[in-house]
């Protein structure tokens, strides 16, 4: 029987070796150094908060795996020979495979920033991280402060953290703007006073010099770039992005740029060898996408998709229309299809931006200057559907149409108060030249 | 990534000991209950009247002063920080304690009620009853009795646990509502109507009209309806409704917005589980092993219940002498209507069934097989091989007392909230087979947001895996499912919501969700 090998348990590896197993009687092997089941990393957060256990994060009970003939092995593969289709791990042990998934996720990023590797500076990506972080971390009294480094979604996911343990934040973020690479400006200063607003000390435009020691290689404090300040802080977290997990494969003749390249049927360079989910980069962007998309749900796609091509029906990885979601504080985020930032967006986007008086809501509807076509909406406080602007995406609905329809893609919960018609007269008053 | 796994435990701690408002609060509260267990110990107070006023102001307003401090200062928004590193909602110390304080009180309140100071053969109350006697006096005109200390304690927890629940969700519209509802309910249905009515007429049984049958167990006794039927047209009234309320009105409200409007809107149980059990509602086993044994032991106590009220009815009317309405012409009802019932679900869902059919089968061929040993037993008056008042006393103690309050209550900090509603309630089976199999109501899947983080399956008070449908983009339709919203609350992404709608494509398994191009998803959904 062919052996399947996936290394890495995260979602996209699990999603592959379910959808295998569905379809087929191969052998299937997941390995993982990191936990002995999978789990959903996007939860990590919960537990130092208080809110789940670790067994909560665990998506499948612990029989699942037996009952689905899926063995799970725990270690860590130092080294991929292909030439011989085996793996060395760590402790010199080896494994035979007739087909290989990498499924390796990715690592936090560091800037080579003095004293990056002193004693309570950690990122927080992986279970260790939380492990860890527990341990510099685990009160207001032993963590007086924590200085962050890095203005995106973990950053702001490690902020809130803290804050639910009472430790004082200071939230280095190096845009002028909290994400405003990613969101448009209405959106992100909003974000900025809602993060001020849960007593965390947001710096904008600020940048980590170096990290200094105190006399048993223990963080003591940073200094900061543009004003020299020195913050005294027992922690700091180092979130400033993630790349692909890679270094073990740096000799292994399978093809690497940032990430492993693969094609659009996920093949590497190697016969027989795949890689899915955030270590996985496209030779050519797809779209507008990045050819490296470090979100749940692409791993989740590449996995599927992945499967079927195992499983003797050749397909192309072809994700949808571009979605997300995320939350920031008690603010919910939601996009479907593209709104660019005003730094990267282009001439014919066009945005119209609405916001609701408490300043927890707001939308940015994008769409094209001359064709009036919808091209994307973001949302903060209210839900929206996303079977109905898939469609409307697909549809390519002017923005007319999707002003004069978004209540029938609110998805907000029963007797929650609906602002559609404040948005459309919003949009329809709106200053001819604007 | 590091091979070395430093540290295994992941022991949190709470985020904040208690503010001095909070132990202000507590103090308050328990001082409340000490006065409560000073008359309990036949402490003798003075002005009765004013000191049962004092306790009770300050158990209700030392738990309002409680939540409203440990909100006043946050912004509105999920509350369940350190849920899981606190001893009381994490069955620590205080857990157990809490929990064996009020198993207790129910052992004692259902059995021993002597001990509560229960006067009987109209001798005077004493202790803690006796505490309660000018308020049942102010309100009925009579003294008042172990159900009236409970009805009076229990409705103080629905609303002052109610206030403290809707300002931790002060920013949700549905959980607001709903708890206003329940809190509506229980103070004026379950507990001002019914005394007042008695009031008003001395000699009509006690009857919360919100409460149906099967719940309302002793509806179709014959003392029950005897009392009702005495009191000429308003108790025929009443005896009536409460027919009706099984029979047309619970299947109507049930299609057009799932067993909610009962569970988590009206119902007495399911408002105590949802104001003062919210602490505990994580605690449910999610296992598949406990959704084998709830569906198991909810239908066994339906049938139980059906069964024991055929055979109590039976007992009493006559063999058609005097009226029409024979112990024979009432088996053939029964057993036409159970028929029609499952032959209905047989001609129209014979597709969903599956293994449900099983459970509907076995409990269909027991209370038949039940009504022929009762016509067969008219002069013994046994139902099976059992005597008929004995199977009913049997049920009384073992669901009534027991497994609703005992363990559905006393149980909270250990099992969770909803035990009862979940395992032991019968009303809650008959909504939940109408819920599965006719019914608008549904859980929304919104395409492909799902992270699988799990606080909807960790905060679903009946113990439903909510992510297992939500990480596949497939429906929540459960029989199980009370509505009441917090899946929806919990999740970070916006991925759930409370619908009634069409009932085409209500359960839509698929294997792949949203956002994939349709090739991919035709491919995997080929079976």
């Amino acid at each position: 029987m062919e052996h399947i090998v996936i290394i890495g348990n995260g979602i996209s590896g699990v999603t592959a070796a379910r959808h295998i197993r569905k379809q087929s009687d191969k052998d299937i092997t997941i390995i993982s150094a990191e936990t002995d089941h999978f789990f959903s990393r996007t939860a990590l957060m919960y537990i130092y908060m208080g809110h789940m256990k670790y067994e909560h994060t665990k998506p499948y009970e612990d029989g699942f795996w037996k009952k689905n003939r899926i063995e799970l092995k725990n270690g860590y593969v130092s080294k991929v020979d292909h030439h011989n289709k085996s793996l060395v791990f760590a402790d010199g042990e080896t494994m035979r495979y007739d087909k290989l998934i990498l499924a390796v996720g990715s690592k936090p990023n560091n800037f080579g920033w003095p004293g990056q590797d002193l004693k309570g500076v950690q990122g927080l990506y992986s279970k260790q991280d939380l492990d860890d972080l527990e341990q510099n971390a685990p009160n207001k009294d032993v963590c007086k402060r924590t200085v962050i480094v890095g203005g995106g979604l973990i950053g702001i996911e490690l902020a809130e953290m803290l804050s639910t343990r009472k430790i004082p934040v200071t939230f280095l973020v190096r845009e002028e703007s909290f994400w405003n690479g990613v969101l448009p400006k209405g959106e992100s200063e909003m974000l900025n006073r809602h993060i001020k607003n849960h007593h965390i000390d947001l710096r904008l435009g600020e940048n980590l010099k170096e990290i200094i020691s105190d006399e048993n290689g223990h963080v003591k404090a940073v200094i900061i770039e543009e004003t020299g300040e020195e913050i005294a802080c027992d922690l700091v977290g180092l979130t400033a992005g993630v790349s692909p997990n890679i270094s073990f494969l740096k000799d292994s003749g399978i093809e690497l740029g940032r990430g492993i390249k693969v094609n659009r049927l996920l093949e590497t360079n190697i016969k027989g060898v795949y890689a899915i989910g955030d270590c996985a980069e496209q030779h050519k962007a797809i779209g507008q996408r990045r050819p490296i998309e470090a979100v749940w749900y692409t791993g989740r796609l590449m996995g599927e998709t992945l499967a079927q091509t195992i499983c003797g029906k050749p397909t192309e990885y072809k994700p949808g229309h571009w979605f997300n979601s995320a939350k920031f504080f008690d603010i919910e985020y939601q996009t479907y299809g593209w709104v660019f930032s005003e730094s990267i967006k282009k001439d014919e986007e066009q945005h119209f931006h609405w916001k609701h008086v408490d300043d927890t809501k707001c939308i940015t509807i994008a769409y094209n200057k001359e064709t009036r076509i919808f091209l994307g909406i973001n949302t903060f406080g209210i839900r929206m559907r996303h079977e109905v602007f898939d469609a409307w995406l697909t549809q390519q609905k002017d923005v007319d149409f999707v002003i004069d329809h978004l209540i029938e893609a609110n998805f907000d919960p029963e007797f929650y108060k609906s602002f559609e018609s404040q948005i459309s007269n919003a949009f329809f008053n709106q200053p001819v030249n604007s | 990534m590091s091979t070395v796994q430093k540290n295994m435990s992941l022991s949190g701690q709470p985020p904040a000991s208690l503010s001095l408002a909070q132990k202000g609060a507590t103090v308050l509260g328990v001082f409340g209950l000490f006065v409560l267990a000073l008359a309990g110990f036949n402490v003798n107070l003075p002005n009765q009247g004013v000191w049962l006023t004092i306790a009770l102001l300050s158990i209700g307003s030392g738990i309002i002063w409680f939540g409203y401090d440990q909100y006043k200062n946050t912004l509105p928004g999920i509350k369940n920080d350190g849920v899981w590193f606190k001893s009381i909602a994490n069955r620590g110390f205080w857990a157990w304690i809490v929990g064996l304080a009020l198993t207790g009180f129910y052992i004692v309140l259902y059995f021993y009620e002597g001990l509560l100071g229960q006067g009987t053969d109209g001798t005077a109350n004493t202790g803690l009853i006796a505490l309660f006697d000018p308020l049942s006096h102010f309100l009925k005109g009579s003294p008042a009795s172990q159900w009236f200390v409970y009805g009076v304690l229990y409705t103080i927890a629905i609303v002052a646990f109610g206030i403290k629940f809707i300002w931790k969700y002060r920013h949700n519209n549905y959980e607001k509502i709903r708890t206003a509802s329940v809190m509506f309910f229980q103070t004026i249905f379950a507990f001002l109507i019914p005394e007042l009515m008695a009031r008003l007429n001395g000699d009509l049984p006690f009857y919360d009209l919100k409460s149906v049958w099967p719940l309302n167990y002793y509806l179709f006794d014959q003392w029950n309806v005897d009392g009702l039927l005495v009191n000429g047209s308003l108790g025929l009234t009443m005896l009536i409704w409460g027919i009706v309320s099984i029979l047309v009105v619970t299947p109507i409200l049930t299609y057009k917005y799932g067993k909610r409007w009962y569970c988590s809107w009206v119902c007495g149980c399911g408002g105590l589980a949802e104001t003062a059990g919210d602490s505990f509602r994580h605690l449910s086993d999610k296992s598949q092993s406990a959704w084998k044994i709830e569906r198991w032991v909810v239908h066994s106590v339906l049938v139980f219940a059906v069964v024991t009220t055929t055979g109590v009815i039976h007992s009493y009317l006559g063999d058609g002498t005097k009226y029409w309405f024979s112990k024979d012409v009432f088996l053939i009802c029964v057993g036409v209507l159970l028929t029609l019932i499952f032959g209905l679900i047989w001609k129209y869902k014979k597709q969903e069934l599956k293994k449900d059919a099983r459970y509907g089968a076995i409990g269909y061929l027991v209370i038949i097989l039940a009504l022929i040993g009762l016509h067969f037993a008219t002069e013994s008056g046994n139902l099976l091989i059992f005597e008929t008042g004995g199977v009913r006393a049997a049920y009384g103690f073992l669901i009534g007392s027991i497994f609703s309050g005992v363990i559905g209550t006393g149980f909270y900090p250990i099992f969770g909230n909803r035990v009862w509603c979940r395992m032991g309630c019968p009303m809650a089976a008959i909504l939940g087979l109408q819920q599965r199999l006719f019914s608008k109501f549904r859980i929304t899947t919104n395409g492909g947001q799902c992270i699988s983080c799990g606080n909807c399956s960790t905060y679903c008070e009946m113990g439903i895996d909510v992510r297992a449908y939500a990480q596949k983009g497939e429906n929540i339709v459960r029989a199980s499912c009370v509505g009441c919203g917090i899946c929806s609350a919990v999740c970070p992404r916006g991925v759930l919501k409370l619908e009634n709608g069409e009932t085409n494509g209500r359960i839509n398994p698929t294997e792949v969700l949203l956002g994939n191009d349709l090739d991919l998803m035709d491919l995997v959904n080929q079976k």
